[in-house]
């Protein structure tokens, strides 16, 4: 404390991490079509004349800036222009490398660009925290960097780059799986939260249930997914073969039913236990004091007990949501669809391009999801104090 | 014996502790009084170098505190804080032998010791040795916590606010243990306290504390005497200043010999002379006499006290 | 009530070996799910060696994930290492966040198919429970403790060792064995990336739509998930009677 210190340890760590990958690992992957394992570019091979300098140039700064600037705001803005630099760069590359009209060709971004972005990235949040930007701010910030994102994914800047190659081979089926993802997650959180509420409620007011629910719910939860899945198709199926109504409104052996009920399964302990967790939170000298000033139950509910609770079962939606957005991957070996198709098919014919096109969307739903839902939670926790 | 010069604490450009030089005698308990805020705490923690210094040094017995490593010197030096910070996974023994432990001292010492400090305090070792210390009454927790900072025989003692979680009743016994366990082991003790009837009944000398600076530091009657400052005065207690002067001395040592006459006119009051003024003052003033009879435990007579005499201490000493 | 509590988990374990060792005695129960004229029983490998090498990959990957996130727990609370906490909470959030199937099949080009992916994806998921907890069990111990260990003369090292990380175990191994608890049932993912584990018998009922075998890998890897968290919390239990903080 007597003495200042000179140098941020933590923006050192990540500037070496980044640095060193960059410098040793390889900025592109050229691989003369999508299977094949491709030879290695390192950054100076992959970059030429002025895209090399700027790229460069802009890495160096957010280095040096990590590293002796202690201002938030430039950390920031420093960080941020590092990350965009690297991403135009592996897109440089991919123009560069891919000859004229050529379609079976993939550079694909290799594991140096990826770690520096990835450095990079964690130092730009690293900046964001010591900000203490409020929950609007957040979302705002979150809808600004994926309107960037979408708007130079549908410019084409990254086009000539491998797991974009692999969505233009792929664009029909991609909007219909990524739909049928959201559905599903977002689906199975809305029946979790139908269901789960009321008996949230429910246990809270009857101890004798609470153990009893909370109980077999946890058991649901020990279940791998990949069984539950299956074990759900035997019933399913024979209940279409059965009752053709049943058919008919898409109910299947295979498909979104038995996954749609195995994620509403796994939904229902973090939504019941955090229901019954908020409510618990709201001492019993409130509600007898709003009880005493003639509010009925319902009304006791309503302005007493549910916004004190909230926070706490909005933690339980995050905990669904993000675990509901993985789960879905793992649907897709059941044919429920979903972006998981992708991933399995991907592992099918060795083809990480096509791994990545299933990835790299879902990863990007969950954290957003989590930015979303934490800036929720804290608004809600908020409006109490 | 341990002298304080100049020391001071700043944190960025306010002194919470502003160039404090005073001098604790071996053997004595001084006490740190003040107000929260007054910087009362930071003073004793630069003692044993938990806070570090911003200027200024501390010797203890002639040796600069800043020559040792400070993880050593802590451990030549007891430290009691309020609440008695006595490790809940530790039992009563373990607790007690933690420094002796970091000292590397034999097991068998460590045992001895162990028993010779619980039942200095009055914890029957058979019973509470094993104990954790969750089983055990705050006053309990509170010995154990003494016994734990005396248990590598320090020779400086520190305590902060070493009684503040104690009810009364057992604050006033756990001031008398502390009194006893002083005359048993000898050890020099610095005790912060914002309790000013407690730094009177404990205190060889009241360093008194305010906005980081020592106003006064001085025997507890000089205080009510001469106080430096009309803050001293005030806290030191205005309105009730000559009883609290009585009650530094005790019956014993304002005895005056039997005077041979008129012994017979009044019914005799029988003082204890371990007894202080004040209370020999309230006991006659009660039966209605003027004078009483000062006697030694085993019932010899040591003299006698007239109103008069008592009177007169409560205005000097 | 108490008696009650302790057998149940027994009869799991001895269900469990039972199945595990002599799995064609069980061929009536299974035989109404499996498809026509398939064996009831996965008849593609031992059933007991699957189990051991499911639960051999989850203490391994449990194990690696329990010193990472304790040393980075134990780090970020040290004096002058808290701006690491922020940074480590988002790269462990992220190993979460991440879809383990998505680890495993990204791990496959770094490392191939087998054991190794799956170690990977577990590590990174298991994280963030243990880390939680630790940064959260020393975080209650209180400050006068450390107040005490300071003052009685403890080095850092000696507080941390002696003081902060008992009074946290039980919370570190409250989260241990969540992680376990996750571990165990991700585990099964590994068997599309060619790993061996009970997850290779369920996949096999998925390609084979044979309900049976679905059935008995869920069943087994869901007992094991139980013991696992059972044993765990025995362990909690013994060492949490001596640990208590008022």
């Amino acid at each position: 404390m007597a003495t200042r210190r000179r140098i941020d340890r933590l923006g050192g760590v990540f500037t070496l991490v980044g640095g060193v990958a960059l410098a040793g690992a390889p900025f592109v992957v050229f691989k003369p079509n999508r299977i094949v394992p491709g030879v290695p570019l390192g950054v100076l091979i992959a970059l030429h004349g002025a895209t090399a300098v700027a790229v460069l140039g802009a890495v160096v700064l957010a280095g040096v800036v990590a590293v002796f600037v202690a201002n938030p705001p430039l950390r920031l803005v420093a960080s941020l222009g590092g990350f965009v630099a690297v991403a135009l760069g592996a897109a440089a590359a991919g123009n560069a490398f891919t000859p004229a009209g050529d379609l079976i060709v993939r550079i694909a971004p290799g594991a140096g660009c990826w770690i520096a972005l990835i450095a990079l990235g964690l130092l730009a949040a690293d900046a964001l925290t010591r900000l203490r930007p409020g929950p609007w701010t957040r979302l705002l910030l979150l809808a600004a960097f994926f309107a960037v994102a979408l708007a130079a994914l549908a410019h084409g800047t990254f086009d000539h780059l491998s797991v974009m190659r692999e969505y233009r081979s792929n664009a029909g089926r991609f909007a219909f799986e990524a739909r049928r993802h959201v559905e599903l997650a977002f689906g199975s959180l809305a029946a979790a939260l139908a269901a789960g509420l009321p008996l949230g409620v429910l246990c809270h007011r009857v101890p004798r249930l609470r153990a009893a629910v909370l109980g077999s719910l946890n058991f649901v939860q020990t279940i791998p997914s990949i069984a539950l899945f299956g074990i759900l198709m035997a019933p399913l199926g024979a209940l279409a073969a059965a009752v053709p109504l049943a058919a008919r409104v898409g109910i299947a052996g295979i498909g979104a039913a038995p996954a749609l009920v195995a994620l509403f399964a796994y939904s229902l302990l973090p939504i019941v236990a955090n229901t019954v967790a908020g409510l618990a939170r709201v001492s019993p000298a409130a509600v007898e004091a709003a009880r005493g000033m003639g509010l009925t139950r319902g009304e006791v509910l309503a302005r007493v007990e549910w916004p004190l609770a909230l926070p706490v079962i909005l933690t339980g939606v995050r905990i669904v949501l993000v675990q509901n957005i993985g789960l879905v991957t793992v649907a897709a070996l059941i044919g429920a669809g979903g972006l998981g198709t992708f991933v399995f098919q991907g592992i099918g014919e060795t083809a990480i391009d096509l791994v990545l096109l299933g990835a790299l969307p879902t990863v990007a739903l969950a954290i957003a999801s989590s930015v979303v839902l934490d800036a929720l939670i804290e608004v809600a926790g908020g409006a109490q104090r | 014996m341990i002298v304080l010069e100049g020391l001071t604490k700043r944190y960025g450009t306010t002194a919470v502790v502003d160039a404090v030089s005073i001098t604790v005698e071996r053997d004595s308990i001084t006490a740190i009084v003040g107000t929260s805020g007054s910087g009362k705490s930071t003073l004793l923690r630069m003692i044993n170098r938990l806070v570090e210094p911003s200027a200024g040094r501390v010797w203890i017995d002639g040796r600069d505190t800043a020559d040792e490593p400070p993880h050593l010197l802590r451990r030549r030096i007891g430290y009691v804080i309020q609440g008695n910070g006595l490790f809940p996974h530790r039992t009563v023994a373990q607790n007690v032998a933690t420094v002796p432990r970091l000292l590397g001292w034999s097991d068998a010492r460590i045992a001895a010791r162990t028993v010779e400090l619980l039942e200095a305090l009055q914890l029957d070792p058979a019973r509470y040795a094993h104990q954790y210390p969750h089983a055990l009454s705050g006053g309990q927790q509170q010995r154990v916590g003494v016994a734990r900072a005396l248990a590598a025989e320090p020779k400086v003692l520190l305590m902060d606010e070493p009684f503040g979680a104690l009810d009364p009743i057992l604050r006033a016994k756990a001031q008398e243990d502390l009194l006893a366990v002083r005359r048993r082991f000898g050890t020099t003790i610095v005790l912060v306290t914002h309790d000013i009837d407690e730094a009177f009944r404990l205190g060889d000398r009241i360093a008194v504390m305010r906005h980081g600076r020592i106003l006064q530091c001085d025997r507890p009657a000089a205080l009510l005497t001469r106080p430096a400052d009309p803050f001293v005065a005030e806290l030191a207690g205005r309105g009730d200043r000559a009883l609290r002067l009585l009650s530094l001395t005790t019956a014993g040592d304002a005895a005056e010999a039997v005077p041979a006459d008129g012994a017979d006119r009044e019914p005799v009051v029988r003082i204890r002379a371990d007894a202080t003024l004040r209370e020999a003052l309230s006991d006659l003033v009660w039966r209605g006499a003027t004078r009483g009879v000062v006697v030694d435990p085993d019932g010899t007579v040591r003299g006698a006290l007239r109103v008069d005499a008592i009177l007169a201490h409560g205005r000097s000493c | 009530m108490r008696r009650a509590l302790a057998l149940w988990p027994l009869l799991a374990l001895g269900l469990l070996a039972a199945f595990l060792v002599a799995p064609q005695r069980f061929a009536p129960v299974f035989a109404p799910f499996a498809a026509y004229g398939a064996p009831p029983i996965y008849d593609q490998g031992n059933l007991f060696a699957l189990a051991l090498a499911h639960v051999a990959i989850v203490c391994v990957a449990a194990a690696a994930s329990t010193v990472v996130a304790v040393g980075l727990g134990i780090l970020v609370t040290r004096e002058g290492w808290t701006e690491w906490l922020s940074p480590s909470r988002t790269i462990v959030n992220f190993g979460q966040t991440f879809p383990p199937v998505a680890v495993l099949a990204l791990a496959v080009p770094l490392v191939g198919f087998g054991e190794e992916p799956t170690l990977i994806a577990l590590f990174a998921y298991g994280l963030l429970p243990i880390f939680e907890n630790t940064i959260a069990g020393l975080a209650a111990c209180p400050p006068a403790l450390r107040d005490a260990a300071d003052g009685m003369g403890m080095s850092p090292a000696q507080r941390l060792w002696s003081v902060e990380l008992p009074l946290a175990l039980p919370m570190i191994l409250e989260g241990v064995r969540l992680s376990v608890v996750i571990d165990v049932g991700t585990a099964t993912l590994g068997s599309t990336v060619a790993a061996k584990g009970l997850g290779e018998v369920i996949i096999a009922g998925l390609s084979a739509n044979n309900a049976a075998f679905v059935l008995q890998g869920g069943i087994a890897t869901g007992l094991i998930a139980i013991l696992l968290y059972e044993g765990l919390r025995a362990v909690e239990r013994r060492v949490c009677r001596t640990i208590r903080i008022d």
